[in-house]
């Protein structure tokens, strides 16, 4: 089969302009031939029989008139059993894999196979005869912690398609025929375990969206009970440097309660990526039992890799979720940082001299963003299974400025914001999400309205604390004085968590409930105390005691002593 | 066959343009006697970017392609040598052409990465005991214009135990330069440093080139086994140079004038730092001065998007608050047993210092326990922060306990008692 071809005629950073001599369409995968190397790139954009691509590699050594080799088909990813505990770059290319190949550095122009050559032991769940759709799952391999479904290519018109042959249970590699499948009109597919589907277009195989209402559990305090996340909705985690962005996602992919992990690290250091590997090998999944590397994959296209494939990247990140959110089960997306992804299409915007935007951000920036949260979602599958994709994002707003584009354009199209601020992660406030200035509009696991409340105690207490600064303690009365208190107690002995405590690393939301009554009960009672340096006392001896409850082991005998000791505490200054 | 091109098109800024063809993207070319190296090319027009500035080129200069790309030479005679950004010899020593080595080379895999875990010791208490450099770490000193960064440089290139030291100067002052140079050749470091200076007055191209050059000579040492430190100052002046040519270029600023890419030329540049498993490692230690003062300027602000902490350098002193280095937890459990502790311990009573220290001046009485803290600010600040104290970390953690021991009772410091008993000054008893 002959493909189309083009020449090269002019390179401008990443993007070569390339004379075409056929059809092509746009967003076509090409690949340039430099030497003996092929460089892959992407077809942006058509203009009077120039092609121009972006190209997902440095383009040194590139001349006019080098020969150009179009694919004739979109970026795409390769979707098959062997994905699970991989790490790939933007591009889906395994990165260990390269590294037997090529040594310490990345060369440019080596694509391996994303998905291992392996066999697997496949059972089929379907007969010869048998009427299947796509995402229909024809047959089992079992991967690790669970099964995973070999499904009809996506990509196939949806219509009733007749098995024609199919293996029995046997080994099989992952690039055997496993079957035979026929359309109406008699035409015949072959099918394997592997086929691949463009990374910029959503997987739509369900029969309907839901409304995501159930909460996804992150065993974080603040998020869980304050501000929560759902199964199937997004969040955003904007922050400056240093506020610890990063170690909070990573405290999410620990801990949240969903069957898979994707890590997507977009423009963001290298360094972070080796803890992450060797933190997870350790790990056990207290849900499986099994290292939490079996439930993860990583996409990593770390700041010095080229700025293209880490455009790429978010949308492999997703492309992965959504295929393992067809097998039913429920995936949380995590990438880090969405303003990396931004930044990369705003250097190919330059270079394609669109007329910028704000800070020269393109014009379609919100469109896109908004494009890829919409691919998150809680769907309800054709035979009938719930299954979900959660996306959250970190963003690093340029001088920790949360009114630039990227911001305020994640802002307006997820569910829920968590705002880090500089301010608490300074007084070593972790985890330092801003617990007025941020919101959610999904459902808490405990009782909304007293969440609320609890949050109106806080704010008023900040708001008192503020006062005090200027007309000091001795101006401010005795009831505003423990209400201030109150708050800082709520923030100190709820909302920050110690990450580095074994237990109260994670909370699980049983527990939380508990120790919300308790806080929700202290925090709204009147106590009978006057002397301001007594209530600061007594509330100081409060945290003490809630801190080292939170260090006891849930569902222990020491956890409900604990508890009882609290009560007994402070009931004994309630004024009634 | 080389052929040479005698018609130049067109000169803007730093840049000209020739119609050739058969030319490489990045190659490098001699236009006059200046190198320059292709930037753009479109159809057959070729665009030059001129390292030595486009003053005086003339439109019927001959431009000869060299068919290679931007080059430096690679071996042990490099030690002890000061070139230029174009890698051409500014202290009268011959010129150095055998095993040329790319610049600018590609990024190592993630996968290839170890986790860090040696500290690297510079003899410096505020940041030996606080905030601990470790191998393969990529750290900026953050400072205003005016602090005493190069000095601090300098201290550090001469007391750090690294193999080879390769010192990048960009915009450097002809005076720092000299510093440097006098400072290194008098405490003996010069015979294990390449230096490659761009100073104020050189040509602005040359600037964008000196981090490639020392980073890509970095490289090659660790992967012949040597532990290098590669020093950079000012990356503020690289930055204002890749922000020249990007307006030449008619490139769409982005932020205060800055081009788009900003944020990949630095993390292109600062993640050459690495580990190598098997062979040596490159530890980056940039300085980047802060216009105005101002974290949230572009160049501070994308640095510490990339860089694994930074140290802020105030007043003369490396600020405690701020000042973080984010690999530090990866080897101060392995020091001694008191470092972690005493180290939270201190920085926590000098924050209580600084909350007396506010008190005091808007006329508040002080207790008996604020002049504890006042008495023991003085002390942190002359014995350990001041920039001049050079003594190996052991000696500063001794010495922190002795200022503890001088300000407080035992229990006043919230240390766990186990480690009082150990290492509380013996002199004193415990109360």
């Amino acid at each position: 089969m002959s493909y189309v071809t083009g020449k090269t005629t002019g390179v401008n950073g990443n993007l070569v302009s390339v004379l075409i001599d056929g059809s092509i369409k746009k967003n076509e995968v090409g690949f340039i031939l430099v030497g003996d190397k092929r460089l892959k790139g992407e077809v942006i954009r058509i203009n009077d029989g120039i092609a121009d691509m972006q190209i997902y590699e440095m383009t040194e050594g590139i001349k006019v008139g080098d020969t150009v080799e179009f694919t004739g088909e979109l970026m795409s990813v390769e979707l098959g059993p062997g994905l699970l505990t991989q790490v790939y770059d933007g591009l889906q290319n395994p990165l260990p894999n390269l590294a037997e190949k090529c040594g310490y550095f990345l060369e440019r122009g080596e694509y391996l196979n994303p998905i291992p050559d392996k066999d697997w032991e496949f059972t089929p769940k379907v007969a010869v005869g048998d009427i299947v759709r796509p995402a229909d799952a024809i047959g089992t391999v079992p991967e690790g912690i669970f099964n995973h479904e070999i499904m009809v290519p996506f990509d196939l018109s949806y219509e009733d398609w007749t098995v024609e042959s199919i293996v029995p249970k046997g080994i099989y590699n992952v690039r055997d025929e496993i079957a035979v499948i026929k359309d109406r009109k008699g035409n015949t597919k072959s099918l394997t375990m592997v086929f691949s589907w463009p990374i910029k277009k959503p997987i739509t195989c369900y029969s309907e969206r839901l409304q995501p209402d159930e909460t996804l559990i992150t065993q974080i305090r603040c998020i869980d009970t304050f501000l929560p996340v759902a199964k199937g909705g997004t969040f955003c985690v904007p922050g400056p440097f240093g506020a610890g962005k990063t170690v909070l996602q990573h405290m999410e992919a620990k801990n949240a309660d969903v069957d898979i992990v994707i890590i997507t690290a977009c423009g963001e250091r290298a360094g972070e990526l080796v803890e992450v590997l060797k933190e997870f090998t350790e790990l056990t999944d207290p849900r499986t039992g099994k290292s939490l590397m079996e439930r993860t994959i990583i996409i990593c296209n770390t700041s010095s890799m080229p700025v293209a494939s880490r455009e790429a990247s978010v949308y492999t990140g997703i492309t992965l979720a959504e295929y393992f959110r067809q097998m039913g089960l429920s995936v949380l997306m995590l990438a880090d940082s969405t303003s990396r992804w931004a930044q990369a299409m705003r250097e190919m915007s330059g270079r394609l001299e669109e007329i910028p935007g704000d800070e020269a951000f393109p014009a379609y920036l919100e469109s896109v963003i908004a494009s890829f949260y919409e691919r998150a979602g809680k769907v309800k599958l054709h035979d009938g299974r719930i299954a979900s994709v959660t996306i959250g994002g970190t963003v690093s707003p340029a001088g920790g400025n949360f009114e630039e584009p990227v911001t305020q354009a994640t802002l307006k199209v997820v569910g829920a914001f968590h705002g880090l601020s500089r301010e608490r992660s300074d007084a070593r406030k972790y985890p330092a999400i801003h617990p007025i200035d941020s919101w959610s509009k999904y459902n808490s696991i405990v009782d909304n309205d007293k969440v609320n409340e609890a949050r109106g105690i806080l704010k008023r207490s900040i708001e008192i604390n503020q006062m005090m600064m200027v007309i000091g303690e001795e101006g401010t009365s005795s009831d505003d004085y423990a209400l201030y208190q109150k708050g800082e107690l709520l923030d100190a002995s709820y909302l920050q968590q110690n990450s580095f405590d074994p237990v109260d690393a994670a909370c699980e939301p049983a527990r939380q409930k508990r120790e919300f009554a308790v806080i929700y009960d202290i925090i709204t009672r009147r106590y009978a105390i006057e002397d301001k340096n007594e209530i600061r006392m007594f509330f100081n001896e409060l945290r003490q005691k809630l801190l080292d409850w939170h260090t006891i082991e849930f569902n222990t005998k020491a956890f409900e002593e604990h508890e009882n000791a609290i009560r007994t505490f402070y009931m004994q200054k309630v004024c009634e | 066959m080389q052929k040479i091109y005698t018609k130049i098109e067109s000169i803007i800024g730093n840049v000209v343009t020739v119609r050739a063809t058969d030319v490489r993207n990045g190659d490098l070319a001699l236009v006059g006697n200046s190198y320059a190296n292709v930037i753009k090319l479109d159809n057959d027009m070729v665009y030059l970017q001129v390292f030595a500035g486009t003053q005086g080129v003339s439109t019927t200069d001959s431009v000869k392609f060299l068919g290679r790309s931007m080059m430096v030479s690679y071996s042990e005679h490099l030690l002890g040598r000061v070139f230029n950004g174009t890698g051409v010899p500014r202290d009268n020593g011959p010129s150095l052409t055998e095993n040329m080595i790319p610049i600018g080379g590609p990024s190592v895999n993630p996968a290839k990465r170890i986790v860090p875990k040696t500290m690297i010791r510079t003899g410096i208490p505020m940041i030996d005991v606080f905030n601990t450099l470790v191998e393969s770490q990529k750290l900026p000193i953050f400072s205003a214009s005016g602090e005493p960064y190069n000095e601090l440089l300098a201290r550090i290139a001469m007391q750090t135990e690294v193999d080879v030291i390769v010192l990048g100067g960009m915009g450097l002052k002809y005076d720092d330069y000299l510093f440097f140079k006098n400072t290194l050749e008098k405490s003996g470091a010069m015979g294990r440093t390449v230096m490659f200076v761009h100073t104020a007055s050189d040509p602005t191209v040359e600037c964008t080139l000196v981090p490639d050059m020392s980073l890509a000579v970095a490289e090659k040492f660790a992967l012949d086994g040597k532990k290098v430190l590669v020093l950079l100052t000012d990356m503020t002046n690289y930055a204002d140079a890749q922000k020249e040519t990007a307006i030449t270029m008619e490139q769409v600023p982005s932020n205060r004038g800055y081009p788009g890419d900003l944020y990949s030329c630095l993390a292109a540049r600062y993640e050459k730092a690495v580990a190598f498993e098997g062979a040596g490692s490159v530890t980056i230690l940039g300085v980047t001065t802060m216009p105005g003062d101002d974290v949230t300027h572009p160049v501070p602000d994308n640095t510490g998007y990339i860089t694994e902490g930074q140290y802020y350098l105030k007043n003369g002193r490396i600020e405690p608050f701020g000042s973080l280095s984010r690999l530090k937890q990866n080897v101060n459990g392995k020091t001694r047993n008191d470092h972690r502790a005493l180290m939270d311990c201190m920085i926590k009573l000098y924050s209580a210092y600084k909350e007396s220290l506010e008190k005091k001046s808007m006329g508040f009485l002080m207790s008996e326990w604020d002049e504890k803290l006042l008495k023991y600010g003085k002390l942190f600040e002359t014995k350990l922060m001041d920039l001049r104290v050079n003594i190996p970390l052991e000696e500063a953690l001794d010495l922190g306990w002795e200022i503890l021991a001088d300000c407080f009772l035992p229990n006043e410091t919230g240390l766990k008692t186990a480690l009082l008993q150990e290492r509380w000054p013996k002199d004193l008893t415990l109360t």
